[in-house]
């Protein structure tokens, strides 16, 4: 039975990556249930942006203590990776440290993933006591309650195990310690070893190496259902991400359609469509739920890291209004979740469930008592908009329902009228060049 | 003094079969808002010292649509879009001048789509641009000195990285430039966008003005300069609330300028 941990191994390898794999195929899903979106422009813009913001943390390290820590967290991770992969091969291969036959480099090699794993370690309490014992304030708003609270934890704990586990399993692997060769961290944590028996050290390190890399399969799968999954998902967010000036909100072509039409003197408005001509104009104008949005704000909102950076930067929130564009993004990554859920148990077909993004999550005071300042989206380490979301669901809370505040109809009144957001007559225009 | 304004519309340019340098675009408030007015007076003054050739549409200007469009009226704005867009388009306008940075943003982000392509400029960097070229100079005067700090309004700063026009201009005055705790794109709004302008607050435990003119008042400034009408009224506003309008003035930088030169 030699080959049983072998097996084991494989199975637990499969098992792992195929249930990844079902939750991206979900993922996948729930994202393209929003409405389609052209952003195949600007390749080499979009490449650039993703090569700065993600995988260069342009934007995180504007927050100097925050980007310091998470950029040794994040090439802790990206590095440790190659280790990853010489425990697969180990594991599916019945061999040990196969990577070492490549002689005195691998040395330099563990040697480095060790120091990264005690600075990620490291970074990674100075993160938790940042949250839970200085109590930043962007953690502790009222949308930081529960899940989105523990979740923030479980993952920090996540990492200092793994690191824990992975200095452990170095420092209790006699052979590797004897060849005194990259055990830069471990040599201080092999003497805490000493006294135990080689059997005893021989199952301590193959307890570590297993929980290791099966810890590394949970986390994968913990992704899912996280706001980790933004280690997989700023890459094409910052690639979708924003490419026009900030203050330029999209057009509505549907209403493009129809004011063309409104405004052309030749077409006779009551006329019926020509047979043939497909009927361009939406159900709906705005976004009342997830499925209104597009695919570009859905993938935002599972992108969304909740770190707060928008909503300690927005004028309303620190004025102590209800509206926190990092809730409008978590809200809306709750409705998805739910309405994916409600596909899933409903054979693929969405099934009415009297919910949706507005009111249910999203109330109007929040949505008006934005300023459309745009310091949200300057804030976002990951280029999410939540200000494009906000809009949609006012064109929705105007346009459809023509619900928006008495003022603002007023506002709009005048403008229909006079040309102008206040009553004065359009004729006047120019009379303060002679008063 | 008024008598000295020139101010001819595109209408007068047409009859006299001529095309200006630049079309000056007043904007809603500028038209009609007391305050907004003068620093629109002011501008023209600096205009016209410079000897621009520049017109206004008068009564043929109609409301960009931002206000209507950031509350959600894609409708409304679209009208008033395209109808603009006609109006310009047949005057075959190619530049423009705008004191306000809602206008400013509109016009230049969101009119190309819809038929209307202009090269748009803020007036703090068209300002720069006559002071680059040598047509206009700017002297300290009266502002010698003086501690300034300059609010950046949103859609001139953060909507499209205008950042430092302005503050040249006033380090231009010889004053002494100071900056707020959050400036450029870190500015806090001033709670007039979005047409939060044209409606209360929702309720809060102050109003973003207030803030934001409390962190103007952090810094002690002699003047607080803005960009933007809407900017304007509300840190007016503010430096009321905090009782403070014997000390500390709200200025365009274009009134800034002029009255430097006493024009
Ligand atoms: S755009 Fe709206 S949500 Fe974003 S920071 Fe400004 S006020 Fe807040
Ligand atoms: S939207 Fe961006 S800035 Fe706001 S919480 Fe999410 S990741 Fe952070």
């Amino acid at each position: 039975m030699d080959y049983l941990p072998n097996i084991i191994f494989a199975i637990a390898l499969i098992l792992g990556l195929g249930f990844f794999a079902k939750n991206v195929k979900k993922l996948k899903r729930n994202i393209m249930l929003g409405h389609d979106v052209d952003v195949s422009d600007n390749k080499s813009q979009r490449w650039k942006n993703m090569a700065m913001i993600a995988l260069g943390q342009s934007k995180m390290v504007r927050r100097p203590i925050a980007g310091f820590l998470h950029v040794i967290v994040y090439v802790g991770f990206v590095i440790i990776n190659i280790e990853v992969l010489e425990i697969i091969i180990d594991g599916l291969l019945g061999t040990h440290r196969v990577f070492s036959s490549i002689g005195p480099l691998y040395g330099i090699l563990i040697g480095a993933f060790e120091i990264l794993a005690l600075l990620v370690f490291v970074s990674v309490v100075l993160f938790w006591i940042r949250r839970n014992v200085i109590k930043l304030q962007r953690f502790w708003k009222s949308e930081m309650t529960s899940w989105p609270k523990n979740d923030a934890n479980f993952i920090l704990y996540f990492e200092m195990v793994l690191m824990t586990l992975f200095l452990v399993m170095n420092a209790t692997d006699t052979n590797f310690q004897d060849l005194n060769s990259g055990n830069i961290v471990s040599q201080f944590i092999a003497p805490w070893f000493d006294g135990f028996s080689e059997t005893v050290l021989h199952t301590i390190e193959r307890a570590a190496w297993w929980i290791h890399i099966l810890g590394i399969l949970v986390f994968l799968n913990y992704l899912y259902y996280s706001k980790h999954l933004h280690i997989l998902l700023a890459f094409p967010n910052t690639y979708y991400g924003r490419l026009k000036p900030k203050g330029a909100l999209n057009n509505l072509e549907a209403v493009t359609a129809e004011v063309k039409m409104m405004m052309d003197p030749n077409i006779d408005p009551f006329a019926a469509p020509e047979e043939g001509v497909e009927d361009d104009v939406p159900a709906k104008f705005g976004a009342s739920d997830v499925q209104d949005l597009n695919w570009v704000q859905l993938l935002s909102a599972y992108t969304c890291t909740e770190c707060g950076r928008c909503t300690s930067e927005c004028p309303a929130n620190q004025t102590g209004k209800k509206l926190s564009p990092r809730k409008i993004m978590m809200d809306t990554r709750d409705r998805l979740e739910e309405v994916g859920k409600n596909i899933d148990a409903n054979n693929g077909e969405f099934k009415e469930d009297g919910k949706q993004l507005l009111d249910t999550y999203i109330t109007r005071e929040e949505l008006w008592a934005c300023t459309s300042c745009n310091a949200c989206v300057e804030a976002c380490p990951v280029s999410i908009d939540p200000l494009s979301i906000i809009i949609d669901m006012r064109r929705y809370l105007v346009m459809e329902q023509s619900a928006a505040p008495v003022e603002l109809n007023n506002m709009m009144t005048n403008i229909e009228n006079n040309g102008a957001p206040w009553p004065y007559n359009q004729m006047d225009r120019l009379n303060w060049k002679n008063e | 003094m008024s008598e000295l304004l020139k101010v001819p519309t595109m209408a007068e340019y047409m009859a006299q079969g001529k095309q200006p340098e630049v079309l000056f675009w007043v904007g809603c408030a500028g038209s009609f808002d007391d305050r907004a007015k003068k620093i629109t007076k002011a501008f023209v003054k600096l205009l016209n010292k410079a000897n621009v050739e520049f017109a206004v549409l008068g009564t043929e200007e109609s409301c960009t649509g931002d206000p209507a469009k950031r509350s959600g009226n894609e409708f409304l704005f679209q009208m008033q879009a395209v109808t603009n867009i006609e109006v310009m388009n047949a005057y075959e306008i190619k530049k423009i001048v705008t004191a306000c940075p809602h206008c400013f943003n509109t016009i230049k982000n969101e009119y190309p789509e819809l038929g209307g392509n202009y090269e748009v400029m803020h007036h703090t960097q068209f300002l720069k641009t006559l002071l680059d070229d040598g047509r206009l100079t700017i002297e300290g005067g009266k502002y010698k000195g003086k501690r300034i700090t300059f609010h950046d309004p949103c859609y001139l700063g953060r909507a499209n990285n205008v950042y430092e026009a302005p503050r040249e201009l006033i380090q231009k005055l010889e004053a002494e430039l100071v900056e707020m705790k959050n400036c450029k794109r870190n500015g806090l709004c001033c709670g007039a966008g979005g047409a939060q302008m044209f409606k209360e607050p929702e309720k809060g435990d102050k109003d973003v003005n207030i803030e934001r003119t409390e962190q103007a008042l952090e810094v002690k400034p002699d003047i607080i300069a803005a960009g933007c009408p809407f900017c304007n009224t509300m840190m007016t506003d503010g430096v009321k609330v905090k009782e403070q309008e014997g000390d500390v003035q709200v200025m365009d930088v274009a009134e800034l300028i002029a009255n430097a030169q006493d024009l």
